[in-house]
């Protein structure tokens, strides 16, 4: 019953919502557009000027710029990696019949709730601490040397801290999607004579595509953004400072507005390539 | 070569017991079907002879090899399930070739074998197309398809016609009845469907919470049924049971009298009653009967056009010859 008069109320209805997140999303926006043309240094000088697109050329030809663009590729992909793989294993194993599966099921999801600067402090202080953490304790025990996590594997350890945050998000969605496969499918792969490793990759695996894309989508637009791991742990040394990492210091440590703007412009369009493509991808999957 | 032998075969699940130790003998090219109301344990026995489900006792025998501890795969059996389980995301053509990927022939051979079955199922002008592009009917065929390239010594299907609409489930009767007449494979076939079991089968198994209350042919089992049970399932529509006075007339506890073994008539006969709906199908005229004295009322099948309406009185007269007795147990008295 949409008629000309329920449309135009419901127009009416959806405008505060609409114009309220155009706002939040157009003012800062337009405020990052406007600060990346300009020499804006608030501890010295402020306002100096429109400098066109020094800032651009400055931010890309930094000697830190393609270090950081490495080191989120390095990240993203490495947490990405790991949650699928060991997300699509713990998914098989949760589906399994088990005693104490909605316990389990729970503890697994659990990471997830966690906020991610806790999470951080938790594995920089309880874990990795070369003196008093527990795997300094761990490889004592067995009589090695403990390694210094953070400085010595800074990018394998973050990598470790984003992993374990992302996996029950991962295990969950792929886990939904084994539980609506086909319970005939499977009993039909093995008549037809395929054992338990080629009814994964025969049946299992494909059926799992579209999730397995989902996931990839979601996680990578998430982590293109980490921000709290790196500032609690390593402070973005020992060649962890990601892109994200890199227009923080140069607006807060450097005070150079108009630099870091100019970074955050380009995060935007590395943000929206990534997205065009992963939609592509998700698009066709849905078609078919 | 396809002989089943099941001997003392039982199973349970936890502390139910679904299938009573039973015995059954498939011979070589049968066309076999089970048949029994939903929770017989009829779909339980198939996946018990396909290797899906694990016996709990007894043995299972193919072609006299004890098949009991050997897996689904190894047993030469194919199966087409009730919703098809087709591999959504391979063509028509990778889902038949399946089965043979899967046991290595080379690309050649599975290429022939597929287009054969493909020929014989009138699916050459799908191969291409994924199972989300064809119809129930087709998706059925290319069910069948991949179970015929593995050349078994039996097919079980399970239920394969409940997703199909009326039109098509007649249809796809016949074309799996000319498949059995074609391949002379053995053929075990489940359903709920009495008129499908009746229609095609050589053997009916009829089937009450996992006993098999009686096997023989379609029309043995429709001429003799051996209780109640098989006399109300085996039949359409359903026998009339009729106790009392009237049954003890005849020395049984219950009468069976199906409906078309009375004849019905305006002015004369054994029972008076009064029509209560009448179904005009054209070829067929079925009357629900409220005949005085009688608690049920009965079914009687007329000639296509007779002319009587709701509230008619109606005098009926079964063939007594084709009355069939049962005592107070059920069992038929001979």
């Amino acid at each position: 019953m949409a008629t000309q008069h329920s449309r135009s109320v419901a127009r009416l209805m959806m405008a505060p919502a609409v114009v309220l997140l155009l706002g939040w999303m157009l003012v800062p926006l337009t405020m990052t557009l406007y600060f990346s043309f300009k020499k804006y240094l608030p501890l010295r000088g402020g306002d100096l000027g429109w400098v066109g697109f020094d800032n651009y050329v400055r931010f890309v030809t930094s000697s830190s710029f393609w270090p950081a663009v490495q080191a989120t590729l390095v990240i993203v992909g490495g947490v990405l990696a790991i949650t699928v793989v060991l997300g699509i294993l713990l998914a098989l194993l949760l589906d399994q019949p088990m005693w104490g599966q909605g316990v389990v099921r729970i503890l697994v999801i659990a990471p997830f709730f966690v906020m991610p600067t806790v999470s951080a402090l938790v594995w920089k202080n309880m874990f990795m601490d070369p003196v008093n953490g527990l795997f300094a304790h761990l490889w004592r025990f067995f009589g090695a040397e403990p390694i210094s996590w953070l400085s010595e594997a800074s990018m394998p350890s973050i990598v470790m801290i984003v992993s374990w945050q992302w996996l029950p998000f991962a295990t969950l969605i792929l886990l939904t999607a084994i539980q609506s496969l086909d319970s005939e499918q499977l009993e039909a792969a093995e008549m037809d004579g395929a054992p338990p490793l080629k009814r994964f990759f025969f049946i299992i695996l494909p059926h799992l595509s579209r999730a397995i894309t989902i996931v990839i989508l979601i996680q990578t637009i998430f982590l293109l953004s980490i921000f709290a791991e790196i500032f609690v742990t390593t402070g973005g040394a020992f060649g962890t400072r990601t892109l994200t990492y890199l227009i923080y210091q140069r607006v807060l440590e450097s005070q150079n507005v108009g630099l870091g703007s100019a970074g955050g412009v380009y995060a935007i369009i590395l943000a929206n390539i990534v997205a065009i493509f992963l939609m592509r991808i998700v698009g066709k999957n849905l078609d078919a | 070569m396809g002989r089943i032998v099941l001997e003392k075969v039982s199973k349970s699940f936890g502390d139910v017991e679904v299938i009573p130790p039973l015995d059954l003998e498939i011979n070589d090219g049968e066309f076999v079907v089970f048949v029994g109301p939903s929770g017989c344990g009829k779909s339980t026995l198939l996946r018990l002879i396909a290797g899906l489900e694990d016996v709990s006792g007894g043995r299972i025998l193919i072609d006299d090899q004890d098949a009991t501890a050997v897996p689904p795969a190894k047993r030469g059996l194919a199966m087409v399930f009730q919703s098809y389980a087709l591999y959504p995301h391979m063509t028509v053509r990778k889902n038949i070739a399946f089965p043979l990927r899967m046991a290595g022939l080379d690309k050649a051979e599975q290429d022939r074998r597929v287009e054969q079955a493909a020929e014989v199922l009138n699916l050459t002008d799908y191969l291409d197309r994924r199972p989300g592009q064809l119809s129930g009917g087709q998706r059925q065929r290319v069910a069948i398809g991949r179970a015929i390239v593995r050349e078994p010594a039996a097919f079980l299907f399970d239920e394969p016609l409940s997703n199909l609409d009326a039109a098509l489930r007649v249809g796809m009767r016949l074309e799996i009845s000319e498949l059995h007449n074609r391949l002379g494979t053995t053929m075990i076939y489940v359903t709920h469907d009495q008129v499908e079991a009746m229609t095609m089968a050589d053997k009916i198994v009829v089937l009450q919470a996992g006993v098999i209350e009686q096997v023989g042919s379609p029309l043995e089992l429709y001429r003799a049924p051996r209780n109640k049970f098989v006399a109300g399932f085996i039949g359409s529509p359903k026998m009339n049971f009729i106790e009392g006075p009237e049954a003890e007339k005849h020395g049984a506890h219950t009468i069976g009298v199906r409906p078309e073994h009375i004849a019905a008539s305006p002015s004369e006969g054994l029972w008076k009653g009064t029509v209560g709906v009448s179904e005009h199908l054209g070829s067929d005229t079925f009357f629900h009967v409220h005949v005085d004295g009688f608690a049920e009322p009965m079914t009687v099948r007329a000639g296509g056009e007779v002319g009587l309406r709701h509230g008619d009185t109606i005098h009926l007269t079964p063939e007594e010859d084709k009355i069939h007795r049962f005592d107070a147990a059920g069992l038929r008295i001979a």
